[in-house]
């Protein structure tokens, strides 16, 4: 197998699926670079966890070329591809302990026993799992089974390694703990990481690049910091983090334009009806609808005319419940830099 | 009223929970294992040659009788033939199982599996007379064969010895093959279920991980049917062990377990003797459940 090592990791050329009618993934232009952590983020149905099925060879394209590495590996059998998967259920095999599953993938290329085991050490030294070779993934947390998978595909040493919605099964806490964790194994390893992922958060806190997955497409791909700041489309905009739409008259009074843009809640400033902006900052009248007392910040919600509200959000730095809960019913002049709105078209 | 007494029930689960297990024990305890044990019992018996009347003594003079030459082949004989069935119908089940489990859709899963079981909604007693016919020296299967020219060879395997006889319909084949097709539905059934349980992330786990196809099959398939494998041979094999309906019709005058038992009760009155044989099979099948939990065949139940 001739690789070509300066080819991206990953390319999609003009990639579809369709089952049946329905067009799972519809002509999906991609390139993944080497050693990337490369995040495909969308709702259950956009399309995400087929491509990453179709890159691991569980699926094939109906038209369309996947090439790993300049190769192209589009009607590669699973099993001939370089590349290995972590299960969304993780899918250790119950009637074999942690080293036997961890040693799968060298067992099945008849690599010699001794050979075996310390590969097993290493990598259960790397996922924080030393001791734990004998028990039976019945005998682990969730956690733990997690951290098995991940070993078991990382032995191979694949070229690109593939993790489908692997948190999606642990609690709050664990979840932001593995988060850290594989980023900095993925930082150890040098491996590429395809992380697919419905949660916007996560997706934001470990990648280098992030593609936003709607109804077989790709919205938008970019880093964290563009798709959040700089959606290029109103479905971007709502999907990831909340997002105030403006379009219509509102939009035209404010920007002079009738296209309509996107504002993150928390860029809004509340000010008192005497302030006066700057020039440089967009501002509109509205009344405090709502407001929802949350701890670490307050969320508002300000009516600026019939049927169009804004959200805002503000840190509760110096108020506390009964300050933010009296502003209710308030008149109030909200305002925001010009740079902090995104078009969205439409 | 009714209120009282759903809260009396409520507030005494263990009361609850003898209600409903009394009558199923009870029945296990007399009806079950009470025979089982009469049985037992009856083995240590013996019969007087002379006036043919039971000697309700304790002696071992009856098992003594099972060791004899005539006995001990009719027990080789049938576990041989059981062991066979088992191993032909594993081997005839497990791809049509996997098949019903993994690939087949819903709809065809649905029609498949009435298919396997219909033929338990007839009776046993037609389908073996049935296959009598069918086996039979003017039936039908030798009439296909001889379309095909293929006369002489079944011929050939009629006059190989032990196995052989003068037709299909009385010969040790010919009764294999009736086994076989009686008890598969048996085989079908376990190692179906054992293989839909077996979650198909596993499967696509192992060959990502660079397993072909055939060493998937040897090292993640297999092993978790095997306890759907295990479960099905217990029912082939000890239902061929027990049977004499099939060896009465179809087979000669080579004497099977369930035949022997039947005749040492009925025509030759001898209880002890039937009662002692019966215990033949009961303790292979416990053997063989020993050797099935060594294998680990229970571990993922």
């Amino acid at each position: 197998m001739m690789n070509n090592p300066s080819a991206p990791a990953i390319r999609f050329d003009k990639v579809s699926r369709h089952f049946g009618e329905v067009k799972a993934v519809d002509l999906v232009d991609l390139e993944i670079g080497d050693g990337e952590f490369f995040s495909m983020l969308g709702p259950s149905g956009s399309g995400k966890t087929t491509c990453l099925r179709m890159i691991a060879g569980f699926d094939r394209p109906t038209s369309g070329e996947i090439h790993l590495y300049g190769q192209d590996v589009s009607s590669l059998p699973p099993y001939d591809r370089d590349v290995n998967t972590v299960f969304q259920d993780y899918a250790l095999f119950p009637h074999m302990n942690v080293e036997a599953n961890i040693a799968y993938g060298l067992m099945v290329k008849n690599v010699p026993r001794q050979e075996r085991i310390k590969h097993v050490e290493e990598m259960l030294e790397l996922v924080q799992l030393s001791g734990f070779a004998g028990r039976k993934p019945s005998q682990l947390s969730g956690g733990q089974r997690q951290r098995v998978a991940l070993a078991r595909a990382l032995i191979n040493h694949p070229k690109v390694l593939l993790l489908d919605e692997p948190l999606g099964a642990l609690d709050l806490k664990l979840r932001q703990q593995m988060q850290i964790e594989l980023k900095a194994i993925q930082k150890r390893v040098g491996i590429t990481f395809i992380f697919v992922t419905h949660d916007q958060e996560e997706a934001i806190t470990m990648s280098d690049r992030i593609a936003v997955f709607n109804q077989g497409k790709i919205e938008q791909i970019g880093s964290p910091s563009d798709i959040y700041e700089r959606p290029a489309s109103s479905f971007v905009a709502g999907f990831v983090g909340t997002s105030n739409l403006v379009g219509g008259r509102i939009a035209k009074r404010t920007t002079g334009s009738e296209q309509t843009f996107s504002i993150r809640p928390e860029k809004i400033h509340i000010g008192s009806m005497s302030d006066k902006p700057a020039s440089d900052m967009i501002s509109l009248d509205g009344v405090i609808r709502d407001v929802i007392y949350l701890g670490l910040f307050t969320r508002y919600l300000i009516e600026i005319e019939d049927g169009v509200d804004l959200v805002v959000v503000e840190q509760n730095l110096k108020s506390t419940s009964m300050d933010v809960l009296s502003a209710k019913g308030h008149k109030v002049r909200l305002s925001w830099h010009r740079d902090h709105i995104s078009r969205v078209g439409g | 009223m009714l209120n009282r007494i759903s809260t009396y029930f409520y507030q005494r689960p263990k009361l609850v929970l003898a209600l409903f297990l009394a009558p199923p024990m009870l029945y296990m305890l007399v009806v079950y294992l009470g025979s089982l044990f009469s049985l037992l019992i009856n083995s240590f018996y013996s019969i007087d040659d002379f006036t043919g009347i039971i000697v309700r003594e304790f002696t071992m003079r009856t098992y003594t009788q099972i060791f004899n030459i005539t006995n001990r082949e009719i027990v080789f004989r049938t576990a041989t033939m059981a062991l066979v069935v088992t191993i032909v119908d594993a081997l005839i089940a497990f791809p049509l199982a996997y098949y019903i489990a993994k690939f087949a859709s819903p709809r065809l899963k649905t029609w498949l599996l009435i298919a396997v079981t219909i033929p338990l909604w007839s009776s046993y007693l037609v389908r073996v007379y049935a296959w009598k016919l069918i086996l039979a020296k003017e039936g039908i299967l030798s009439w296909f064969i001889s379309l095909f020219n293929l006369t002489g060879a079944l011929e050939w395997l009629l006059g190989l010895p032990g196995i052989g006889g003068s037709s299909l319909s009385l010969s040790p084949i010919g009764m294999f093959i009736v086994f076989v097709y009686i008890w598969l539905p048996y085989m079908i059934i376990p190692i179906q279920t054992a293989l839909e349980r077996v979650p198909g992330s596993l499967l696509e786990a192992s060959s990502d991980l660079g397993a072909r196809p055939s060493q998937t099959f040897r090292t993640v398939i297999l092993p978790l049917a095997f306890p759907g494998v295990v479960a099905g041979s217990i029912f082939t094999f000890s239902l061929t062990l027990g049977d004499f309906i099939i060896p009465l019709t179809l087979g000669n005058s080579k004497f099977f377990i369930g035949q022997a038992v039947y005749s040492y009760q009925g025509t030759g009155g001898n209880i002890p003797l039937a009662a002692a044989m019966t215990m033949g099979p009961v303790v292979i099948m416990v053997l063989y459940l020993l050797i099935a939990r060594r294998l680990g065949a229970f571990d993922a139940i």
